[in-house]
């Protein structure tokens, strides 16, 4: 089949404002979008600009607009896109060039909630032992990629790019309802400020954007009745 | 980010007490002004409702206090929500003070005339 993708591009060096550019290719419906875009770049216009790396969801690198929704350019099919497809960078990031942006501030946020274990004590001979049920707590929030899907899709992030966001959030549940970690109070915190969680009006499109399936309004929600119970 | 380590995060707790206050009330709320509603609109016919219906109705002290609880929560509720959405959309430090000064004055004054009226009643003639 053929498909007509329109892809918002900008080159700053050139363009005084953003430009919808049309490719008309070939491309079997199974062929995921990201082939698409290699295709065009390979053998089309070879200054098409966007980012990826693993191919298979994993890395996180290819999230973008795609008709309109977050996705990943690796992970949605030909077939389930129509025959016109339209592709724009994330929004809510300044664009450094087509489809990719500034994430900068993405990760300045993540790395706000100190995303790793933080626990002084005497480590035990062998490892530190958790429950299935106390791995369980937490799961849903470790199978977060970083693709920014979730914040950029949030329009309480696109009206005030000093919200965490919701990525952040996720990524410091992940270690606050980890029983191992001790670094609970320092990441509650950050998120108990204006720029916290507090900005979540419970909009839920967070959770429609991830590729991964993380219920991220829940994630959220955990988080905000954790600082209600620990600290009223 | 510098919202995240910066200043707003010597707030205290006040982020997330106006979070559960807006659910308190926003629950409080849903039965008052129901019960308001049910009342005013439909026990009783608006062209009904005078100043002697008025009268009558506060030589109650439970209609004063449920009055005056509909006044104080649906007040804060509202000029609580207008501040997060100033919060949200005025990026600009001097607008959101600008914005935020009309608000809290403007909910001050009514609540002030509001409940000095509901304190004070007192039936003329
Ligand atoms: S290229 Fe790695 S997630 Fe798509």
């Amino acid at each position: 089949m053929q498909v007509r993708v329109r892809i918002r591009r900008y080159d700053p060096a050139q363009d005084q404002r953003p430009r919808y550019q049309e490719y008309v290719v070939d491309a079997e419906p199974e062929d995921r979008l990201l082939d698409v875009l290699n295709r065009i770049k390979w053998e089309i216009d070879g200054t098409l600009t966007f980012r990826r790396s693993c191919a298979h969801g994993v890395c996180g690198s290819d999230a973008m607009l795609i008709n309109g929704v977050n996705r990943l350019a690796c992970k949605v099919l030909v077939r389930d896109l129509g025959s016109t497809i339209t592709v724009e960078p994330l929004r809510g990031f300044p664009v450094v060039k087509d489809l990719v942006v500034d994430m900068t501030g993405f990760f300045k946020a993540y790395r706000a909630v100190k995303p790793w274990l933080i626990n002084d004590e005497t480590p035990p001979p062998t490892e530190r032992l958790q429950s299935p049920s106390e791995r369980e707590r937490f799961d849903d929030t470790t199978k977060c990629i970083l693709c920014a899907s979730c914040t950029t899709s949030c329009p309480s992030f696109w009206s005030n790019p000093e919200y965490i966001g919701p990525a952040a959030i996720v990524n410091a549940h992940r270690f606050i309802f980890d029983s191992r970690d001790r670094g609970a109070a320092e990441r509650l915190d950050v998120l108990n400020s204006r720029e916290g969680v507090w900005r979540c009006r419970t909009i839920f499109n967070c959770t429609d954007a991830c590729p991964r399936g993380i219920e991220v309004t829940r994630a959220i929600q955990d988080v905000k009745r954790l600082l209600l119970t620990e600290r009223v | 980010m510098n919202g995240v380590q910066g200043q707003a995060r010597t707030r205290g707790n006040f982020e997330l007490i106006t979070w559960f206050f807006m659910r308190i009330s926003g629950v409080l709320l849903l039965f008052l002004v129901l019960g308001h509603l049910t009342i005013m609109h439909i026990v009783n016919d608006i062209q009904e409702i005078d100043y002697a219906f008025v009268v009558g109705r506060w030589i109650s002290p439970f209609w004063r206090i449920y009055d005056m609880l509909l006044l104080w929560l649906a007040l804060i509720h509202g000029a609580n929500g207008l501040r997060v959405i100033v919060d949200d959309y005025a990026r600009h430090r001097g607008w959101r003070v600008f914005w935020k000064a009309v608000l809290y004055t403007i909910t001050a004054v009514l609540l002030f005339m509001g409940t000095e009226v509901i304190l004070t009643f007192r039936s003329v003639g």
